[in-house]
This record gives structure tokens, sequence and C-alpha cells, in this order.
């Protein structure tokens, strides 16, 4: 078992992201620490459009997490409905 | 962000195909090994270069989209900053000697990553690592240029800022550290520019560096750096799956790429680590704020997370390098015996120093109950007591530097503490000096590279680091201060905090800032 985890910057954008992410992958924690919040989990982490989209109302393109973005770990795998990290491979 | 997501026309694994594979060619006006000369004396052997996909699937003209917007996002907190006196926001401005050191000693580094991505951009004949080098060259002028930006509005008000990002990294003596680890990098091939920056700085290490200290940046009240610091970090979530996807691609293509490989892992591992060995002191003692130790930082960032990806190498037979068997021992040690280098040389730096409060020593020994008490705090007791009598300690002599990573020799043996670790390499017939087993394995490896090396206490005691027309044979000279006028450092500063002008000034205008008068 190893942790992939993502982090994002603090702020009015990413907080319906981390709702969506925490939603989606039970097995994932929260970590809040000065400006950034990191969300860990065991192997795997899937990160949907589709959930972001049902909380901010609007159409949202997954690449547009770049902007806030801080740092990721595991590989990635992203395609046009889902962003996926994982030890997987 | 009020960005619209527009409906799209491809989907993303369609459109990357079409913007990075359909834009190459087949050269028919030359051989492709004559446009692509530096892509095979490494020894690394590729067979398909389409094999190579960036995971982003990031294209030239998505990266414009974002990009812009992180710009509008960095001015727009920039403009606060610069029209609220954001300078002081700050803790106390002793934290700003942690960013003087990032924009003479990191800052510099970021234009070198951009001149070295571009170059491998150029020279690696696949079209998906030439895209992906290109985007990355771009970050990187882009990081030295909004750090340079943000951080002069400090430049208006305090000491160390005057002379930024380019002209101490080739003069003074601690900046020669991150400058020769670049320097090392650049000169080396494609293949192993990736592996060195690309994956060893990028992915193993680049959280260490970027992560706690804008953490605590923001934790110190610095609204600038925290603001360059995230948009640059939010590109390097690209950069470092560049650098896995770089290494995974080199292993998939060829098991003969396998060795070769795993020396650059080992190698860069712990060249990477030395260089570090700054930022520990940052969070250990620049910091008036503290996020994290840099042990606990070392234990997230790299023990478990390193240790994660070196277990998914495994299945390509890559091993863990050596090298951390030290780092265990060393995560101990490293920022208290750098730090008491730096507080006992801060006479010939940039940047101010001080000796910790006694809080902050009670904040050490909780952080790190093995060895502070033991081994430091006697010392730091012993330079306050000499500090109390005004007898403030700088020594007057300058180190030994290790002939690879240019660090003086300070850090101790590994089962030893109180020894300083010194290593002796023979090569025609001079004497070479390393800090440890792992720079003296580097050397013996290539001791035709590093023999090259510019050290700047040799430099200095040849007498090549005088501004021209300086006569050293006049009554009185001093080579320190005529070192220091030739490395731009103004004697405001250097030396301890206590009395300095960035003290008084910052208590002075704090005071202006809360009342009338």
């Amino acid at each position: 078992m190893s942790t992939v985890f993502i982090a994002f910057q603090t702020n009015e954008d990413t907080r319906p992201i981390v709702e969506s992410i925490l939603a989606d992958n039970p097995h994932a924690s929260l970590e809040e620490q000065p400006a950034m919040v990191k969300i860990n989990a065991e192997d795997q982490l899937v990160i949907r459009r589709e959930s972001i989209e049902e909380r901010i109302g609007r159409d949202f393109d997954l690449q547009e997490l770049q902007v806030n973005l801080i740092t990721i770990s595991g590989h990635l795998d992203e395609d046009d409905d889902t962003f996926t990290l994982s030890w997987k491979n | 962000m009020d960005m619209q997501a527009t409906k799209k026309k491809l989907g993303l694994k369609e459109k990357y195909a079409h913007m990075t594979r359909g834009l190459d060619w087949e050269t028919t006006y030359q051989p492709k090994e004559k446009v692509f000369p530096q892509a095979t004396f490494e020894g690394i052997k590729v067979h398909d270069w389409d094999k190579w996909e960036d995971p982003f699937r990031l294209t030239m003209d998505a990266y414009w989209k974002y990009q812009a917007e992180k710009e509008r996002k960095l001015y727009a907190v920039l403009d606060a900053f610069a029209q609220n006196n954001g300078h002081l926001g700050i803790t106390d401005a002793r934290y700003l000697s942690a960013v003087k050191l990032f924009l003479t000693g990191i800052s510099p580094l970021e234009y070198m990553a951009h001149r070295g991505f571009a170059a491998a951009g150029r020279n690696f004949p696949g079209v998906g690592p030439r895209v992906a080098c290109l985007m990355q060259s771009i970050d990187e002028v882009r990081h030295a240029q909004t750090q340079i930006h943000a951080l002069s509005n400090y430049n208006k008000f305090y000491e160390g800022f005057h002379a930024g990002a380019s002209h101490q990294i080739e003069r003074l003596w601690y900046l020669s550290v991150p400058k020769s680890f670049f320097d090392d990098a650049f000169s080396a091939g494609p293949f192993e520019w990736m592996i060195a920056i690309g994956f060893s700085f990028e992915y193993v290490l680049t959280n260490l560096l970027f992560v706690p200290f804008m953490s605590g940046a923001a934790y110190n009240g610095d609204m600038a750096t925290v603001t360059f610091g995230f948009s640059a970090q939010s590109d390097e979530a690209r950069h470092m799956t560049l650098g896995l996807e770089c290494i995974k691609f080199m292993l998939e293509q060829d098991p003969d790429n396998l060795p070769i490989v795993q020396k650059w892992i080992d190698k860069w591992a712990w060249r990477g680590i030395r260089v570090l060995s700054l930022v520990s002191t940052m969070m250990d003692y620049m910091l008036p704020k503290r996020v994290m130790s840099w042990k606990e930082a070392w234990e997230i960032y790299f023990e478990q997370n390193g240790g994660a990806l070196f277990n998914d190498l495994a299945k390509y037979g890559i091993k863990v390098p050596d090298c951390i068997a030290q780092c265990t021992v060393d995560k101990e040690h490293q920022s208290h015996q750098l730090w008491l280098t730096l507080c006992t040389h801060s006479h010939a730096m940039g940047l101010h120093t001080w000796l910790p409060s006694a809080e902050e020593m009670d904040w050490l020994s909780a952080k790190y109950p093995n060895t502070f008490d033991q081994y430091y705090r006697p010392r730091f007791d012993e330079l306050r007591q000499r500090a109390d009598k005004g007898e403030r300690f700088f020594a007057n002599t300058l180190p030994m530097l290790c002939q690879v990573c240019q660090i003086p020799m300070l850090f101790t043996e590994p089962d030893d503490p109180t020894k300083i670790c010194y290593r002796e390499s023979e090569f025609q017939g001079e004497k070479y000096h390393t800090c440890s087993d792992g720079c003296k394995h580097i050397f013996d490896d290539e001791p035709e590279k590093y023999i090259q090396a510019w050290l700047p206490v040799h430099q200095l005691y040849q007498g090549n680091c005088w501004p021209e027309g300086t006569d050293p044979t006049a009554e009185g000279f001093n080579p320190l201060a005529k070192y220091l006028e030739w490395c731009h450092v103004d004697g405001k500063d250097t030396g301890d905090y206590e009395g300095s002008s960035d003290q008084a000034n910052f208590a002075a205008w704090r005071g202006a800032a809360t009342q009338n008068g």
C-alpha cells in the first residue's frame, strides 16, 4: 500500500473541488495546512468532472485544476471525465 | 475563477494526438542523427518515441489559456501587496533572510532550468517530450521573472535585495552550491538532465522546497512569496509528471538503460539532498513561525512519498539510492550543523543570521529529541554567552569546500556527529576533497568533470575575487571587505540580525503603520 496525494491552494475555486474529491473517495483524508489543503489516499484517488460540475453549477474542464494545483504524488492519468492518481500501474 | 469551459470539438486524447504527434515530421534534407546529435552519446537506447505520453495531455492552446489565468491571479495580488504595505505584514523582518536566499539562490536556478529545458526540448528526437520540455522551459522563465518581480517590492524597503537574482549567484560562496548543481546538470547530456532536474529535483525533491516553503511563507504573512510560489508550484505538478514519465520511458524502452538510469538516480538524489540542506536551515531556523521541522518534512515528502515512488520503480529493477542510509542519520543533524556555520560566517554573507532564542531552542529540542540538546544547544549557548558580552563570534577564515557539492566541509561522519567528515581522492597527481562518501563517489566516477569546478573559496584565496584594480599589497588591505565589494554585498546586508537596519526599519515602520505621528 502506498499513499497518493494531491494538494491545492486554499481558495474559493478549490473548496467545491475538494468537497467533490472527498465525496467521491471515501477512503481519502483531508489535511489542512497554512494556505493549502492536501488530500491523501491509499493507492488511488479519482477526481470526477461531473461531481465538480454538480457543485459549481457550470461546465468544468479538468485541466482547470492546474490553476490551483500545488503538487501530486502517484502516476497520473487524465482524460475528459476523470483525473486519476494511483500507484497501481 | 470565472472561466468558461467551452464545448469541445475533440476529446482530450484526440486533441493531444493531433497537437503533438501530428505536428512532427520526418527530416529529409539531413539524416535524423545529424539533426539530433545529442540523442545517443549517453548510451540511452530508444526504440519508439511514440510510447512517450504526457499524462496531463496538455496542448499549447490550453497551456496559454491556463498560464494566462495564473498570471492574472498573480499580478492582482502583487498590486494589492504594493498598495497595502504588504511588506509590513510579515511576522518579523528576520523572515526576509529566507526570501533573500530564495531570490539569490533559487530564482537564478529557475532561469537555468529555462535554458536547460529549452535545450532538452531541442535535443530529443521524440515530439512528446519536445512539446512537454517547451512548456516547462516557458514555465521556468516565468518563474524567474515573477519571483524577481514579486520580491522587488521588498527591495524598496529592505537591505540585501539590490543585487537581485543575477550578480551574486556567480560570486557568493554559499550560492555556488545551488549554481554548481545546475551547472553540473546543464553540462550533461539531455537524458541525464531529465533525470537530474526532471526526476530528482522536480519529482523527488521539489515538494521539500516549495510546499513547506510556501506554506511557511503564508504562515509568516508573506503575501508576495506565497503568491509567486503557488503560481510557480501550479506548474510543478506538470514538471514532476514529466520527470516521472521520462524515467519510466527510459526504463521501458530498453533493459540496457537500467544501469545508466540507476547511476544517475543515485548521483542526483545525493546532489539534490545536499542542495536542500539550505532549505533545512530555512525551515528550522529562519521562519519566525514554523510550519513543521525539516525532519518532519523529510519524513513526509522524502521517506513516505519517495518510498512509494521507489516501491513502484522496483518493478523495473530500480533500487533505492545507497545514500538513503546516510540521509536517515543526517536528517537529525543537517539543519543545525549548517545553521551554526551560517551563523558564524554571516559577516561574509548577503543576508542576516541570528542565534536562536530560548523559546526557539525549546522548539528545536522538542522536534529533535535525539540530537539537539546533546550536540547543538551547548554550542548555541556558548555563542549566545559571547554575544551577550559584545563578542559575537564570526569565523575569520573561509572554510574548505567540497569539490562536488561545494558546501563547506561542515557535515559530520555518519557514525560520529562530533567529527567532521573529510574524504580525499587523487587524480592526475592532485588531491581533491569531498564532504561525504556520496560526493566522493560522484567525483571518482567523473573526475575530469569535477576538477573543473569553480570553487569560490579557492578563487578568493587565489586573488580572483576582488574588484578590478585592487592592490592586495596596499597598506591596510582587507581581503574580505574587497571580496564583499566584488559581490555587491553592502555592510548593511551582513552580520547578525540583532542591530541590523532591517530590524530597526521594520520596527519603526510597523510602529508608524499603527499610529499617527
